[in-house]
């Protein structure tokens, strides 16, 4: 092979692999990209870890409107714990403040942290949804075996829209002992 | 003067730098080997083998769907032959031979003496080899082989419950794969980018070679994507990182689009090939230069672009806001625009052509027809409101299963009856070629059509049980693919008779009548000899660049 066409070879490979890395960086980069991308108002997607608390507001009361608030909770894989709402169904006014409490238990032997994550179902109504105070906003620990009554504090905005009727509010617990840094 | 005493001294050392050596004795040349044929042979018969490794576990899984309930494998194991015969499929078949198609074909077609970097060559086949073991290998591990799809989706495959001691060997032979692939794609551009013909300038390349560039650069682009997805999911299961894991703080859905930024550009790279063998098989057996050279490349360029920016439509139904599902509907549904120029284009090319229909034309116009039923079925889950009826169940199946079976492996089944005769010097026995077509061709659509109706009730796909409502569909389905499964054997036995001396008839070097107005490789004599084009071809055949220059 010619030393000038090796020259070339080298040129161009030595480029196309730096593009190769240069895409398993942006596999990377993605990430946060993506993390951007949800925070865009456009773009009206929930993100679980973004219900963030927000300081109690004085509505006004919507008493012409009523709303079906329900409540599921789910435990991720092995999760050993039990996690029912005290309610399964609440009919409420927008603007309205209405506390709930949750129950769990810890049916394991150990120390656990675990992970309350919610999620909206229709998806767009979790920006209407406020809490004021939930057990959701950080991990939990629970001591072996462990009982906690732990409530959630919410008030639905009364700007949401009219179309929606009812609103299901779910929380997986998930079991997040392993990689939890306050264990 | 010391150039002449140089020559004569070559002359009597006659051991070194001799051109004219043939191939190495022994099995150890097949391991060592650095010659374009050679690793192009060994790229397509090892693409043959895991074709039927992958095909036995289509098998399994028609034999299991045969009846409803379950007859012959536990849930687990099912799943297992769902993931494995994609992965398997995609990573071990289809591509390794449109990969082994290039080294044989690009150099023989732009004029090269080899590919530009014969030693990573040899190097990437080596490395598929290794990957595609050490996924084979889950299959004997605790716990069984990957059985969450071949998407590999969290939480699904970081569930205990879904793999066992697999995954992290599957993350790995995915690396080695896309290795593998990247370094057959960078020696593709670096052969047809700097080793072309000095006549050949890039608008006179056979579309096969415009075709495979085009994927070359799709593959480096999106595999070290997927590389990085695998190596979270990696990271998520033994290092403790919560790229997916949503009590870390993560979001499976990301997985998603990270995944689908690679999965769509992938089903490019399988079918983009596919395309360049039609446009070159069709116009010799049409007798006529290809309709449209100019409008095939810049159709292929502009698919490839368009597969980039259409990824969440594998994704409607996992909530996207309204503009998202809009964007991504509409911008799908562009990418019927530069495919349809294509049909048209092979149709056109066609149109008044003096036809004959040999296996190989034979096996083009199926893929016309067939792949267009894919394509079509693919503009109806583009439709986003439409897709949530569609999503997961049979109808995506054989959505894909059309543009990959009567496509991608049909074309492929056409390149080796085109070209063996040309590599080998023996003609493939016609008659059992046609008879192995038209066996494939009726009981292809047995096989597939039937699913399309299967979805439309609602039968979801990954699933070894299913209502009693599916068994007459899923029954001839199943007959379908036994009988698609058992001609495939026939083309085992052509591949192994041609090699062997086939029908005995001596063939032309040109093999097809007229063929060297269509490319360079009809020129060389049959069989290729060993080394060809040491010194390049001067002038290039045009005919199938006439309407443009």
């Amino acid at each position: 092979m010619s030393t000038a066409l090796s020259k070339k070879h080298t040129k161009l490979v030595r480029i196309l692999v730096l593009v190769a890395i240069a895409m398993f960086g942006f596999g990377y980069a993605l990430v946060p990209i993506y993390d951007v991308l949800c925070e865009w108002k456009w773009i009206e997607r929930d993100r679980p870890n973004d219900i963030k608390q927000v300081s109690e507001a004085a509505y006004k009361v919507d008493m012409a409107r009523e709303i079906t608030v329900e409540f599921i909770t789910t435990l991720n894989e092995s999760t050993p714990m039990e996690f029912h709402p005290e309610i399964k169904q609440l009919k409420v006014h927008p603007g309205e403040y209405h506390t709930v409490n949750f129950y769990a238990e810890n049916k394991a032997n150990k120390v656990m942290v675990s992970r309350a994550i919610a999620s909206f179902s229709p998806a767009l109504t979790s920006s209407y949804f406020e809490k004021t105070q939930c057990f959701c906003f950080s991990e939990q620990t629970f001591q072996p075996k462990e009982i906690k009554i732990m409530p959630m504090r919410f008030v639905i905005n009364p700007d949401l829209p009219a179309s929606y009727k009812t609103i299901t509010l779910s929380y997986t617990f998930f079991d997040n002992t392993e990689k939890s840094v306050n264990k | 003067m010391s150039a002449a005493v140089a020559e004569h001294d070559d002359h009597d050392d006659h051991h070194h730098d001799d051109h004219d050596h043939g191939p190495a004795k022994g099995l150890l040349r097949w391991i060592i080997t650095t010659n374009h044929k050679d690793i192009g042979t060994l790229y397509l018969l090892f693409a043959l083998a895991m074709f039927f490794v992958g095909g036995s576990m289509a098998m399994v899984i028609r034999a299991e769907l045969f009846e409803p309930g379950l007859q012959f494998v536990d849930p687990a194991f099912f799943n297992s032959m769902t993931t494995m015969h994609a992965l398997v499929m995609v990573f071990g078949a289809v591509m390794p031979a449109f990969v082994g198609l290039a080294n044989w074909q690009i150099p023989l077609m732009i004029g090269a003496a080899d590919m530009a970097l014969p030693r990573m060559n040899n190097m990437s086949f080596w490395m598929l080899v290794a990957g595609v073991l050490l996924l084979a290998s889950t299959l004997f591990m605790e716990g069984g082989a990957p059985n969450g799809g071949w998407t590999l989706y969290p939480p699904l495959v970081l569930q205990p419950i879904t793999v066992g001691k697999a995954l992290p060997f599957a993350i790995f032979s995915v690396h080695l794969l896309g290795i593998s692939s990247i370094m057959g794609a960078i020696n593709i551009i670096a052969t047809i980018l700097n080793m072309r013909a000095p006549a050949m300038r890039l608008m006179d390349m056979p579309l096969f070679v415009w075709t495979w560039l085009i994927t070359a650069f799709l593959l480096i682009a999106v595999m070290p994507v997927f590389a990085g997805a695998v190596t979270m999911l990696l990271t998520d299961k033994f290092f403790h990182t919560s790229f997916f894991n949503a009590a870390g703080g993560g979001d499976p859905v990301l997985y998603e689009h990270i995944f689908w930024f690679f999965g769509h550009p992938e089903v490019y790279i399988m079918i983009l090939p596919t395309f360049g063998v039609a446009s070159t098989i069709i116009p010799v057996f049409a007798r006529k230069p290809l309709f449209g050279y100019a409008s095939m490349v810049w159709a292929t360029a502009s698919i490839a672009f368009l597969s980039f920016i259409v990824w969440a439509h594998h994704m409607f139904t996992v909530g996207m806001p309204i503009a998202g599902e809009l964007y991504f509907m509409y911008a799908t549904m562009i990418i019927a625009v530069p495919t349809g120029v294509k049909v048209f284009n092979w149709t056109a090319t066609m149109w008044k052509g003096a036809m004959t229909f040999e296996t190989p034309m034979l096996f083009s116009v199926a893929f016309v027809v067939l792949f267009t039923m894919g394509g079509f079925t693919g503009l109806m889950m583009a439709i986003a409101p439409a897709d949530f009826q569609y999503h997961d169940t049979y109808f995506i199946v054989a959505h894909f299963h059309y543009t990959l079976v009567p496509a991608s492996i049909f074309i492929l089944m056409a390149a080796g009856y085109f070209w063996l005769p040309k590599w080998t010097g023996h003609m493939y026995n016609e008659k059992i070629g046609q008879l192995h077509f038209w066996l494939s061709a009726i009981s292809v659509n047995i096989l597939f059509f039937p699913q399309h109706f299967l979805g439309l009730a609602g039968m979801p796909r990954r699933i070894p049980d299913y209502a009693i409502q599916f068994a007459d569909w899923n029954m001839i389905s199943s007959i379908g693919g036994f009988i698609f499964g058992a001609s495939q054997l026939l083309f085992l036995y052509i591949v192994i008779d041609t090699i062997k001396g086939g029908t005995g008839e001596k063939v032309s070097d040109e093999v097809w009548e007229d063929a060297a107005k269509h490319g360079l490789e009809w020129t060389l004599p049959s069989p290729v000899p060993y080394h060809t084009w040491i010194t390049p071809p001067t002038t290039v055949p045009t005919e199938h660049v006439l309407d443009i220059h």
